[in-house]
């Protein structure tokens, strides 16, 4: 009997929740997949079941305020004891969290199930940016914080999707079912869109999984959500869901630019050109750390203007953006970068600022260093 | 409280003299002195790590970075955690504890003196490691509270001016922890047998066994941090075969247990105050104790309810679910009793019991929004947004602090001998109840709609929520002045205090005088 | 029951000695961490901070043995010495516990998915979960050694632990019956066995580096065998310590057949120091 009354009160509170989607300022965003649908609901279910034994249990407590005041005049009873209540409130709320344990359950279950993707795509988390890698179709990118530092230094007007726009999105097929691959090259992070209902912690040396079908066409987003360190809150994520037709029209302009980038990997460029391209991969990549004057933050990140490093033999130079310095936040750059950029960024650094080499370093170096250096990275 | 002191200085053994001045607080060997120590170290955290919090919130007061650089802003935030935690919460709970155990059990003293001055005075030491590290190179951690890796293998000195201040709180407490339980379970007087105990040493003795059980664990998770940054060893690095995960898993299992060491005493606390106040027996004092232990006995197997989004197999997802949605039970207990003692008392409402009051509906209030964050799939998309922060400040804030405020006004007399201020007692309740809402309420609506918490700027959506809760941060902040104002004026003068201070007092607490002298119950009393 | 005496609690004075260890422990932390972030001088620092917590336990622990045996301990603070050494040796026990966590996360859980599925495929290619493993990422000289062997001095060092536990009973039972040669000899022994372990621990530990190419750094197969065995080494010096201690104060004739909490104490942590040494002889050592 009571186990029907409850049955009853949970069926009434399902049903309630479907009609609640309207106030998403008070509630989870508006879901754009069936996974996310689900966890609306459950989550309506459980307030509303949390909500209801609030206002039983704190109406008795505040009655009791009211009523049981000595300046009321209201007597102390003196009873201290009662196993047959006692068990009573044990066993009540028991049965609404075996109530509440059932259709939780059947949620997880719905998301922890990868298999059967229609495509499958490796995440990786970097400090601070994402990377992309469709591992059906071959493309790989990154993916950068698009808003102005000047917006952020509140120099300039926020624009409606402040520090929520990137350079690259990613971009899927809608009611496809994508398998992510997430994993982090340097420190944890996690990746999460809320409207498609999947966050996973990306972690470095391990590769997690986790799913999404975006059931509506739009663009989702989403940012990182776990401390990576300075500008864990400047990489935001991305998501066009567009047509399958539009979709495959992206993936063949990715490739096109895929080969136009590899061409300049052979190539010789002039000072000027690297230095210009080293400035732009400068701010995508290193300024955030080095900072855009070269000084770095003192105690933090060196500052590359007048270090030894970036005036002394190109050698070592190019060995420590390659391999990165283990144990501290320098990365491997040599995983990240094309030997155009790499060999632009360092002739860059050398040229900035007060570092007046004059050196050009070409792509070429940079493959070679790469052929010789592989052990020195690996090491440690 | 100098005058208390010096009211029974005499000297049974007759060794040597009693020092006096500072030497006095630095060798002292008093429970109350002892109390009093931690209690005010606790305070002045208080402030420290509050002010912390009024610089995150000041930052957060609207889009864009306006007050502190990003590094900054995560050490503030570590800190202020850190601290919240290991400098406020514990050894304020620590201070009630050396204050009223030996009161409340008839004993003299607690069991071992020397190593209770020991246990507090590394405290300071620890303090100092921490705060020292801002002005390092590089700054304080700002790595979270939690300490994961492999963000903080990267970092510089601090990182390891910190882990040691971890292994030196761990030693605090587990010695702390040693002498209470062994208080408790040597230094009962004659006749007071365990389940005649007053709650509030029932909830110590089993945060007590929480502490030991876990503190060391903690000690092992920080070393591996150490040596992973400092000797080359690879616990938490895939590269050489271990796993980030591993810390997580070895820091929750401390962590967890850790949280309910921060309300357990809380709720002894409220089980005091809600009889005296409603003139009426706690109702259920054996289903309280059993409630207690099961609380903590749960509190071992649930901790992986942190890490839903780490990406474990489905079988661990929903046994940490289950297990965790069980704590629930144990705590309706608790409630449902406070609200049975209540019912048909004969109650007033002084500061202690308003906070009280305060507690069981607003802590109920987070333990609600922890019941719907140990819901696995709500949880992967509520977890590390500001939901989980406004989860915790209401256990935390309203729990913990809360019940530190009642128990302060509620045994401030017996201490001090005078009488603190009703009327200040409840402008400060009053402003801290209404600040608290206000800062905290609105953070579950940033975190349902997504603003991910440890960032120092946010997207423009998130906009009036902040606002709101930096104005009640300040409000609420602000009010902790008048707090200060009012137990410095009670240690001052006052009202003279009878010794059962309260009407409906009951235990041996309130048989001595107020101010307690320095030396009680030299002599155990018998319990019949 | 809680005590009914009718003698006084014992309260001791107040005392110079915990703010004198509490700066001991920040010389050494302050110390310690200059060393490791190479700052010049922190040995200095650290040493002196090792100087003042000796000098601490010197002047602590001499003030207990004279109250002691001044006869200032009754019954019932023989009872809270009881019940805080048990409460001490428990934490002890969670302190390993997180290390042999360590362990068995590892060797059961994480190695293991290191080599399986897209982990494996993706970012480990061909990497075999074995035990003892360096990992997976591991290059150079950290990634070739060979793993500690059970049957050599290990298992000499369990014959030599298990031995002791004998022979610190016999003491104790000598103590107990009031021959003072039994008690006498049988610490000596205790302790004797106590400083083999050591030596051969450290001629172990120095085979491993120069021999065998085992060192800290060695994946987490090298991290789990010195981590575990260094704590446990650890405890078997001071345990040593101790035992010398009670020698010097047996040999001084201290302690009384019924009142000799200070040797109960120490052969209990002995014990535990023991039984933490055949889990790793188990775990460690033999089931690789
Ligand atoms: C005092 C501290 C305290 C306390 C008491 C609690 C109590 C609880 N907590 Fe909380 N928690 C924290 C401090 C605390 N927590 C902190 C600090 C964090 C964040 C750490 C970090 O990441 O920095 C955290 C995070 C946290 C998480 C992880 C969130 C995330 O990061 O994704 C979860 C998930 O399960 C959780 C759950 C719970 C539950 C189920 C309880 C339960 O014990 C609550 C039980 C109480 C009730 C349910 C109310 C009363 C009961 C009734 C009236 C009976 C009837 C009720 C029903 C039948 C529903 N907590
Ligand atoms: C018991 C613990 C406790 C307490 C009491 C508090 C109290 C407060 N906390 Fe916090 N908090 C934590 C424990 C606690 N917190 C933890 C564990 C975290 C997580 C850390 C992490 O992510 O790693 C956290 C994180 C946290 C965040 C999230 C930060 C982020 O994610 O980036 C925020 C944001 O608003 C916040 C705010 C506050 C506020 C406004 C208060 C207020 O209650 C504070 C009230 C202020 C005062 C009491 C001080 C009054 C000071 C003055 C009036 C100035 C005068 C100054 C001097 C005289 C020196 N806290
Ligand atoms: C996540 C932060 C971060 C980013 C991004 C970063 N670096 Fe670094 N870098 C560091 C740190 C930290 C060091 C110091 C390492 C050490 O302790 O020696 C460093 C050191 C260097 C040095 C050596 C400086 C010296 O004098 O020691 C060079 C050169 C360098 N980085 C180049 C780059 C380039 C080029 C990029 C971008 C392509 C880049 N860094 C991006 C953090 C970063
Ligand atoms: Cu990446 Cu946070
Ligand atoms: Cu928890």
């Amino acid at each position: 009997m009571k186990r029907m009354g409850q049955g009853a009160v949970l069926a009434a509170a399902w049903g309630a929740s479907q009609s609640a989607f309207a106030e998403y300022a008070y509630n989870l965003q508006a879901p754009a997949s069936p996974i996310a649908a689900q966890v609306f609901h459950l989550h309506n279910l459980i307030m509303l079941v949390c909500l209801g034994i609030f206002v039983v249990v704190f109406g008795a407590m505040f009655y009791s305020l009211i009523k049981h005041r000595k300046s009321v005049g209201h007597q102390a009873a003196h009873f201290h004891e009662n196993t047959t209540i006692e068990v009573i409130w044990t066993v009540i709320p028991f049965v609404i969290l075996m109530g509440m344990a059932y259709p939780a359950a059947k949620v997880v279950i719905a998301m922890k199930d990868t298999s059967n993707p229609d495509m499958t795509i490796k995440i990786t988390g970097y400090q601070w940016k994402w990377g992309y890698d469709y591992l059906n179709e071959g493309v790989s990118f990154y993916s950068n914080l698009a808003t102005p530092r000047e917006q952020i230094q509140n120099a300039a007007t926020k624009g409606e999707h402040y520090l929520l726009e990137v350079d690259e999105p990613m971009v899927v097929p809608v009611g496809k079912r994508v398998r992510l691959l997430i994993t982090a090259n340097d420190v944890l992070h996690a990746w999460w869109v809320p409207a498609l209902g999947a966050k996973q912690d990306a972690i470095p040396g391990f590769i997690r999984d986790a799913w999404f079908e975006a059931d509506r066409i739009g663009t989702y987003r989403g940012q990182c959500v776990e401390l990576c360190g300075k500008d864990h809150g400047f990489m935001p994520i991305v998501v066009n869901v567009v047509s399958e037709a539009d979709y495959a029209a992206w993936v063949e302009k990715k490739k096109g630019a895929a080969e136009v980038a590899a061409a300049d990997d052979t190539k010789t460029f002039p000072l000027p050109d690297l230095v210009a391209r080293g400035e732009k991969v400068y701010a995508a990549s290193c300024a955030a750390c080095h900072q855009a004057n070269g000084m770095g933050l003192p105690g933090a990140f060196p500052a590359i203007s007048g270090s030894k490093i970036a005036t002394g033999p190109v050698g070592a130079h190019i060995d420590i953006v390659l391999h990165g310095k283990p144990g501290t936040a320098m990365a491997a750059f040599g995983t990240q970068l094309s030997d155009a950029d790499i060999a632009a960024v360092v002739t860059y650094q050398r040229n900035a600022w007060d570092n007046k080499t004059g050196d050009a370093v070409q792509p070429a170096q940079i493959a070679a260093a790469h052929a010789d250096g592989k052990g020195a990275a690996a090491a440690q | 409280m100098s005058d208390v002191a010096h009211a029974h200085g005499h000297d049974d053994h007759g060794h040597h003299a009693h020092p006096t001045g500072f030497m006095r607080w630095l060798t002292t060997t008093n429970h109350k002195d002892i109390g009093s120590l931690y209690l005010i170290f606790a305070l002045i955290m208080l402030f420290a790590a509050g002010a912390m919090a009024l610089m995150i919130r000041a930052e957060l007061f609207k889009p864009g970075l306006q007050l502190v650089h990003p590094d900054f802003f995560n050490q503030l935030t570590t800190m202020h955690g850190l601290i919240m935690i290991f400098g406020v919460i514990m050894p304020a709970f620590s201070g009630f504890a050396n204050w009223q155990v030996p009161l409340m059990l008839g004993a003299p003293d607690m069991a071992f003196p020397r190593m209770n001055n020991w246990a507090f005075w590394i405290l300071p030491v620890a303090g100092l490691l921490l705060m020292a590290s801002f002005f390092l190179p590089g700054g304080a951690v700002a790595g979270g509270w939690t300490m994961y890796p492999p963000l903080f293998i990267q970092g510089g000195i601090s990182y390891d001016l910190t882990i040691l201040a971890v292994h030196i709180m761990g030693l605090s407490s587990i010695m702390g922890s040693i002498n209470i339980i062994t208080t408790i379970l040597n230094m009962r007087a004659p006749g007071l047998t365990l389940m005649k105990m007053p709650l509030f040493v029932w909830t110590w003795l089993i945060t007590a066994y929480l502490l030991i059980a876990t503190m060391p664990v903690l000690a092992g998770a920080v070393t591996m941090l150490l040596t992973d940054r400092n000797f080359g060893t690879h616990f938490f690095n895939a590269a050489g075969g271990g796993d980030p995960v591993m810390f997580q898993h070895i820091f929750w299992f401390f962590a967890h247990p850790e949280v309910y060491i921060l309300i357990l005493p809380a709720f002894g606390i409220v089980s005091q105050i809600i009889p005296t106040f409603a003139r009426k027996p706690l109702f259920g004092y054996a289903s309280m104790v059993y409630a207690t232990a099961s609380i903590a006995i749960l509190s071992f197997i649930v901790w992986a309810h942190h890490m839903f989004t780490v990406g474990m197999p489905v079988a661990a997802q929903l046994f940490f679910m289950f297990s965790t949605m069980l704590i629930a039970v144990p705590t309706g207990v608790k409630v449902f009793n406070w609200v049975a003692t209540m019912w048909r008392g004969s109650m007033t409402f002084e500061t202690p019991m308003l906070f009280a009051i305060a507690f069981v509906c607003l802590f109920t209030i987070g333990g609600f929004s922890g019941l719907v964050l140990a819901i696995a799939p709500v949880d992967i998309q509520l977890h590390d947004t500001y939901y989980v922060v406004a989860h915790f400040h209401y256990v935390l804030v309203s729990g913990a602090l809360f019940s530190i405020f009642a128990g302060v006004y509620y045994w401030l007399p017996k201490w001090t001998g005078h009488m603190y201020s009703e009327t200040l007692g409840k402008w400060h309740f009053w402003l801290s109840v209404i600040g608290m809402n206000i800062v905290f309420f609105p953070m579950h609506f940033l975190g349902l709609a997504g603003m991910p918490r440890r960032i120092p700027d946010y997207a423009l959506q998130f906009t009036e929520f902040n606002q709101i809760a930096t104005v009640g941060a300040f409000i609420f902040g602000f009010s902790q002045l008048l707090f200060l104002a009012i137990v410095l004026k009670t240690i001052k003068g006052g009202a003279k205090a009878t010794s059962k201070v309260w009407e409906g007092a009951e235990g041996l607490e309130w048989t001595v005088p107020s101010p307690a002298p320095y030396h009680t119950f030299e002599t155990a009393p018998v319990i019949k | 029951m809680s005590l009914a005496q009718t003698d006084k609690y014992y309260l001791p004075q107040p005392s110079i000695w915990p703010i004198v260890g509490s700066l001991a422990l920040l010389l050494m932390a302050v110390g310690g961490t200059m060393m490791m972030r190479e700052v010049p001088h922190g040995g200095w620092i650290l040493l002196a901070g090792f100087g003042t917590l000796f000098y601490m336990m010197f002047g602590w622990f001499g003030e207990v043995v004279r109250d002691s045996e001044a006869g200032r301990f009754n019954k019932q603070v023989d009872a809270s010495y009881r019940w805080s050494m048990s409460w001490f040796i428990f934490s002890e026990v969670m302190f390993f516990a997180a290390f042999f966590g360590a362990l068995f996360y590892t060797r059961v859980l994480s190695v293991p998915w290191l080599a399986e599925g897209d982990t494996m495929q993706q970012l480990w290619p061909n990497f075999q979960a074995a035990w003892p493993t360096a990992g997976p990422g591991l290059s150079g000289p950290e990634a070739q050694f060979t793993p500690m062997h059970a049957w050599g001095i290990p298992a000499i060092n369990t014959l030599l632990l298990l031995t002791s536990g004998v022979t610190v009973t016999w003491a104790h039972w000598g103590l107990k019956k009031g021959v003072r040669s039994q008690l006498v000899w049988g610490l000596a022994m205790t302790v004797a066995l106590g400083l083999v372990f050591l030596s051969l621990q450290i001629y172990e530990y120095y085979h491993a580096y120069t021999a065998l190419g085992l060192t800290l750094g060695a994946g987490v197969y090298g991290a789990t065998f010195f981590m575990l065995t260094g704590f446990h080494g650890f405890h078997v010096l001071v345990g040593t310590t101790m035992l010398i201690v009670m020698l010097g104060r047996s040999m001084a004739g201290h302690f009384t057949a019924d009142h000799h909490f200070a040797f109960e104490a120490v052969s209990w942590y002995w014990h535990f120091v023991d039984v933490v040494w055949v889990l790793l002889f188990l775990l460690v050592y033999w089931l690789i």
